[in-house]
């Protein structure tokens, strides 16, 4: 049948991807349909979506999860003319791209949204390169498909040489629309996770945790397991729209400099990724050029990307492995260099334990150990909720459920679950600023941002407010420089996005700090970012852990005066 | 945030997008914002014990079951629980209709009105109770009842889930029943008048539905004890029990 239809059949097989997304991509080439140029139509719809044998409801760009790659030139005018066919709201946020506020996409702070059957046009100049990100800021679309890739080509010489290029868009995918996913979570905040400590665990030792330790956590009514979420219990894991099974395959001539832009569009998922076999330099981190670096594995929060090259010499295959940090599951494609061929898919990791290091209680002493005697402490006088330790601003309420007494900053340590593994991990202070910072002004103010939440009420906030609670806007004056520290009271990582800016995440590395548009601030950690509020208008500053934000974890940030010409 | 220096707000609005688009339109759509990052309402419908009973002289059923509709702060929250023989009137069911108010990061307080019926009588109570999560992963459940002949009693529940595995838990249960007065119609002395315990082992088929098995002890304690064997009633019972617990 499908000779007979010939191009038509195969097309409507593959109709739900783009070309640089199909399996047996041989990479991103000119003549592949991408979009581009100054004017291009988006239409917003439901398309069904297939994974594993079973076929779902997405919501999509153009009828394609992930939605079609933009390939955009820095110095050039976009025209993005965004059509909503759905029956309720859509936007699209350009994630990371660096614009005036009334074109960034969040309804009710840039602009009203998109109504069904109403067309939106964005326009804007492209005043950067690198790779990005778009996705929908309405109503948990991001959830159901709405997210795709854009590349930026730079105006001059790109200092990264690559024969060949693949992007690599991770995302998790479930079959529970998103809305049902957060009910369960707030019912029962343990639902998805499948990996709890058990007696069987206890008795045969696979838990890896002592009796007294998990009556310490039990005393504290917290879950060291509690690592995501969401899990692979209900979520499948893709990459560029591919389950696992399905093997995405990129191409590679042996010996070539292939460049991996890496994007995590990721719901509630960060995932763990590495290449067995092939060193990854890393030389972009959110889209902004960085020293290279040789590692073996990096952590990649959800929203962040990462431009990695590697060098296949061999003719073989690759696996590429994107393994969700609670181990519950795996994204798993293929360099090749020839369709078919695969590589060893390793088997999932151990879960990792969270310590008290994870809830900021660290004595020190106990810096980086797992499995000892934790029993004493939990019992003794320390307190995980002790409001004296709150600024005096924070509302230390129902959705605070612990405040960290000694938050670390842990940009140095191993991102979770790679503590241990015997191969490199980036870790943040790796990252260096490929170009010194324009802005070398020593802050003038600082601020400090508490990350709160409740797990057991599913709760999430900023400073001990859901958004949802009519909180104060976080106020910039333009152009000044603050240097912002966000203190992480809980025990979940939060990947925490400025929208309109890059801060220079303060890791060490003065006059090349890094910048990034998304932070991942670990459970009990602290993270100081240097912003120059240099992009005037409104934002949206959240958690890109999706049911975080949805659940509260938001707040406009305004950047004051607005230029002349808008008022 | 630190709000000792606050930045100068500049000569611009409040909501910076009013200056490019209507402002009752991003009024609704800020409206709307805010509800979608917070105000999350949710729903539940959960049966805790929905079972078949198995004791020496009788075969009977019981259900523990209760739900909410709300927010994280304010919901509706009702419970209800009953039991009786198959082949007799019902023993006893009750419906609490609450309003319950989160009050602690674990506990909510809750206060309403409970309907009982018993065929020695019927109840109307006014019910102020707690219920929550204490340490080591408790679920507590503790309430005060007044009813409209006067009489204040209390009831206090507590359960534990121990995960043998991912899917096989042990659960057990203890449940007091309190008196502030002798209530000779229902056969109620003051004090502690009856104690209930009970263990369970369901099998999680999904989070949300579960066969379980188990055995549940009820007695009466003190003077209750006492008025119950003066009725030629046994003050204890055991019995056996197969259900199902599901939540939607």
């Amino acid at each position: 049948m499908l000779k007979l239809t010939g191009g038509a059949g195969l097309a409507s097989l593959t109709s739900l991807l783009p070309a640089w997304a199909q399996n047996g991509s041989a990479g991103i080439a000119p003549t592949l349909p991408t979009l581009s140029g100054p004017d291009i139509s988006l239409s917003v719809g439901h398309s069904p979506f297939s994974v594993g044998g079973r076929t779902g409801h997405a919501v999509t760009v153009n009828g394609t999860l992930p939605a079609p790659l933009l390939r955009l030139r820095e110095g050039q005018n976009v025209r993005l003319a965004v059509t909503n066919t759905l029956d309720e709201d859509t936007s699209i946020h350009w994630h990371g791209i660096l614009l005036p506020f009334q074109m960034d996409g969040v309804p009710g702070v840039s602009f009203p949204g998109i109504r069904p059957r109403e067309t939106f046009v964005y326009e804007f100049p492209i005043r950067q390169a690198g790779t990005f990100w778009y996705h929908s800021h309405s109503g948990l679309q991001e959830a159901m498909g709405h997210y795709g890739p854009i590349i930026i080509d730079p105006a001059n010489a790109d200092p990264v040489s690559y024969d060949r290029e693949h992007v690599l868009i991770l995302s998790d995918w479930s079959f529970l629309h998103p809305h049902e996913i957060l009910r369960r979570l707030k019912v029962s905040p343990g639902y998805f996770n499948q990996q709890r400590t058990t007696v069987a665990g206890l008795l045969s030792g696979e838990d890896r945790m002592s009796a007294d330790d998990r009556r310490m956590w039990a005393q504290m009514r917290m879950d060291p397991r509690d690592v995501l979420d969401v899990s692979g219990s209900t979520y499948s894991y893709l990459v560029n729209g591919h389950g696992s099974a399905e093997n995405w395959t990129g191409l590679f001539r042996p010996g070539e400099r292939v460049r991996l832009r890496i994007i995590n569009a990721s719901a509630m998922t960060i995932f763990n990724f590495r290449i067995p076999g092939l060193p990854m330099t890393v030389v972009q981190a959110d889209g902004e050029n960085v020293r290279p670096v040789e590692t073996d594995e990096l952590q990649i929060s959800i929203a962040e990307t990462y431009d990695v090259i590697v060098q296949p010499n061999d003719d073989r295959a690759y696996t590429i492995v994107a393994e969700a940090m609670d181990r519950s599951g795996m994204a798993r494609a293929t360099l090749a260099p020839r369709l078919g061929m695969t590589a060893e898919v390793p088997p999932l990791r151990e879960i990792p334990n969270l310590t008290m290091r994870d809830m900021g209680m660290d004595m020190g002493s106990m810096a980086g150990m797992s499995g000892m005697d934790h029993g004493a402490m939990g019992h003794g006088d320390m307190n995980m909720r002790d409001p004296s330790l709150a600024p005096p601003n924070m509302a230390v309420g129902v959705g605070v459920q612990s405040i960290a007494p000694m938050p670390e900053n842990r940009l140095a340590e191993r991102p979770t679950g790679l503590e241990n593994v015997t191969h490199r991990v980036l870790v943040y202070t790796d990252l260096i600023a490929l170009s010194p910072n324009r802005d070398t002004r020593a802050p003038s103010r600082t601020m400090q941002i508490h990350l709160t939440g409740n797990m057991e009420r599913f709760m999430w906030g900023f400073d001990g407010r859901r958004f949802s609670e009519l909180v104060e806007p976080i106020r910039f004056a333009r152009n000044e420089r603050v240097r912002v520290t966000l203190v992480n009271d809980t025990m979940m990582s939060h990947p925490i996005h400025l929208h309109g800016h890059f801060f220079e995440l303060v890791n060490g590395h003065p006059g090349h700090q890094p910048l990034k548009h998304t932070v991942n601030v670990a459970p009990g950690g602290r993270v100081s970012f240097d912003l120059t509020a240099d992009n005037p208008g409104d934002w949206a500053f959240h958690c890109h852990m999706l049911m975080h934000m949805h659940a509260g974890m938001f707040n406009v940030v305004t950047v004051r005066p607005l230029d002349e010409a808008a008022s | 945030m630190d709000m000792v220096t606050p930045a100068e707000p500049g000569n611009g609005p409040a909501d910076a997008a009013d200056l490019y688009f209507d402002p009752a339109i991003m009024a609704r759509a800020r409206e709307q914002l805010r509800i979608e990052n917070g105000e999350v309402i949710t729903h539940a419908l959960i049966f805790d014990q929905l079972e078949t009973t198995f004791s020496d002289n009788a075969e009977g059923y019981a259900w523990d079951a209760q739900g909410w509709y709300g927010g994280d702060i304010h919901r509706f929250w009702w419970k209800s629980e009953g039991e009786g023989a198959f082949d007799e009137d019902i023993e006893h069911a009750e419906l609490q209709l609450l309003y319950s108010r989160a009050l602690t990061p674990y506990f909510d307080v809750q206060a309403g009105v409970r309907q009982t019926y018993r065929p020695e009588g019927d109840r109307t109570d006014l019910v102020l109770g707690m219920q929550g999560l204490a340490p080591y992963w408790f679920e507590a459940d503790g309430a005060l009842f007044l009813s409209n002949e006067g009489e204040l009693t209390a009831r206090a529940e507590a359960e534990y889930d121990l995960r043998l595995t991912q899917r096989l838990i042990l659960q057990p249960r203890a449940e007091l029943s309190l008196s502030a007065q002798d209530i000779p119609e229902f056969a109620i002395g003051a004090g502690l008048s009856n104690v209930e315990a009970g263990v369970r082992l369901r099998y999680e088929i999904s989070r949300r539905f579960a066969p379980y098995v188990g055995v549940e002890w009820s007695g009466g304690v003190g003077e209750t004890r006492d008025l119950i064997k003066a009725n030629g009633e046994d003050p204890d019972s055991t019995r056996f029990v197969v259900g199902i617990r599901a939540w939607f």
